[in-house]
């Protein structure tokens, strides 16, 4: 799955979880100052990253991904 | 003892008649049911296959990313509070928040988050529980939202007292305003549980109708046929406002809420006393907290269920504690038994009777019962000066809530 997949498919997730416009979202958006994704959907943006992308994103990483590069590098790595 | 003068400057709900209080008023003048049969799967198996459902459902009406975070029973709280706020005028007053305080109860709360998300706990596992779960099935969480909505910060409560938490939260509001709490109180109570399980404990309680072939005759109060009450889903709120308040930015007043009378039976966790004891004492003592003559009390908005024991005693008490004059409806009949919310879309058919000079029929009232020896206005609306009305709400466990409204 190239870069550009991953991003595709987060941004579907961001929409459906926390209304995000598509558009908004590349990689080098911040989640919460740019993207203003609380903290409870975040939450539910990783649950439905793992089942999207069959990865597993541990709570102690989850506090690193501030940015959605930072979110398609750790998927891109797992997966 | 002279109080600080209540009045009600907006209404809001949305009801099985109607999404908004026009038009349930004109539903309940017209003498409507809101009561249809259950087409879910789930409900095949169940005694109950009828209910009063939204009129309009909420899903059209707020922002889908936020409807995710709401249980119903908080979407519709949000639904009713937003009307009533508008509807007092309030959206640009300028209003201080911290004078602004919120009562709104549910008899349930949550259930309905509750149940979906164990389902989904049963068939995925614990991760992927929604971490919106606890704010959406917490009782507090209706009353909670309206206050985040219209940014209240005299307070936020949450009253329960099953099918009295309308009412008694109502009556939270009115004390908030008397002791200097607030000037203005959002205050109402909202449900949303037509669920298999809870129809199912209700059923199993023996307490609900089972005319599942005519659901518009299902809830039946005081006639000889009712087999209990069908249940209802909605939310209703009123605008409750320091008199003086209202006069001085000239806020269009629809009644004053002159008093409350709270009491609790002690007698049984279910059963209402058979003589209605404890709602003779609530209804006394509305009407000294309101410092009026019973004989002014010339409708009462009933509780009456359509319950074979509840409808009765309430008529002994009512008879007992206001005597044979005034003219009873039980608009249950009409929107089913909204639980929670009960008592403040029947305090919002009160406030506009009393303003429109009008009691709202009770439908389904062909054969009245025997022991029905008062004044009711079976199956059509009629027309009477109203200087001051009764609002009656009992709950299980016992709990006994009376308001008295007058003219504005």
């Amino acid at each position: 799955m190239t870069r550009d997949e991953i991003t595709t498919g987060l941004a579907e997730i961001l929409e459906e979880v926390a209304g995000v416009t598509p558009d908004d979202v590349a990689e080098g958006k911040s989640f919460t100052d740019d993207l203003d994704v609380d903290s409870l959907s975040m939450v539910e943006v990783v649950v439905a990253a793992e089942e999207k992308f069959g990865v597993k994103i541990p709570d102690n990483e989850v506090q690193n991904l501030k940015t959605v590069g930072d979110a398609v590098s750790y998927i891109e790595a797992q997966s | 003892m002279a109080h600080t003068d209540v009045v009600v400057t907006g209404l809001g709900a949305t009801t099985p008649l109607g999404g908004d209080v026009a038009s349930t008023w004109d539903a309940m003048l017209n003498g409507q049911s809101g009561v249809s049969a259950l087409t879910p799967d789930w409900a095949e198996q169940l005694p109950v296959r009828i209910a009063a459902q939204l009129a309009v459902d909420p899903a059209g009406l707020l922002d889908r990313v936020k409807l995710r975070r709401l249980d119903r029973s908080e979407a519709i709280a949000i639904i009713a509070a937003h009307q009533a706020w508008a509807d007092a005028g309030l959206a640009d007053s300028g209003l201080d928040p911290e004078r602004l305080g919120v009562s709104v109860g549910s008899g349930i709360g949550g259930a309905l988050t509750l149940l979906a998300q164990d389902d989904i706990l049963e068939a995925s596992g614990p991760r992927r529980v929604s971490p919106h779960t606890i704010p959406m099935l917490m009782p507090n969480g209706p009353a909670a939202w309206v206050g985040l909505e219209l940014g209240a910060q005299a307070g936020v409560h949450c009253v329960a007292s099953a099918c009295a938490t309308g009412a008694e939260a109502i009556t939270l509001g009115m004390d908030m305003i008397r002791a200097g709490r607030a000037d203005v109180v959002v205050a109402g109570g909202t449900e949303a549980v037509i669920h298999q399980l809870p129809i199912a404990g209700f059923s199993s309680m023996r307490a609900m109708s089972t005319r599942n072939d005519e659901p518009e005759k299902a809830s039946r109060p005081w006639d000889k046929a009712r087999d209990g009450f069908v249940l209802g889903e909605g939310a209703g709120t009123i605008v409750l406002e320091r008199a003086d308040h209202a006069a001085a930015r000239g806020a269009r007043v629809y009644a004053r809420l002159a008093g409350a009378g709270i009491t609790s039976d002690g007698y049984d966790i279910v059963q209402p006393h058979p003589e209605g004891a404890g709602a003779v004492r609530a209804i006394a003592k509305a009407i000294a907290d309101a410092d009026i003559d019973r004989r002014d009390i010339m409708h009462v908005n009933a509780h009456a269920t359509s319950t074979p024991v509840g409808d009765l005693a309430e008529i002994k008490a009512l008879r007992q504690a206001l005597g044979d004059h005034p003219v009873l409806t039980a608009t249950k009949s009409m929107s089913g038994h909204l639980l929670g919310a009960a008592g403040a879309l029947e305090s919002i058919a009160t406030i506009l009777a009393i303003r429109d000079g009008v009691v709202p029929p009770t439908i389904n009232l062909d054969d009245p019962d025997d022991g029905l020896d008062l004044d009711v206005a079976a199956n059509k609306a009629r027309h009477l000066e109203i200087p001051a009305a009764l609002n009656n709400s009992f709950g299980f466990g016992g709990h006994n809530v009376a308001l008295v409204f007058t003219r504005a």
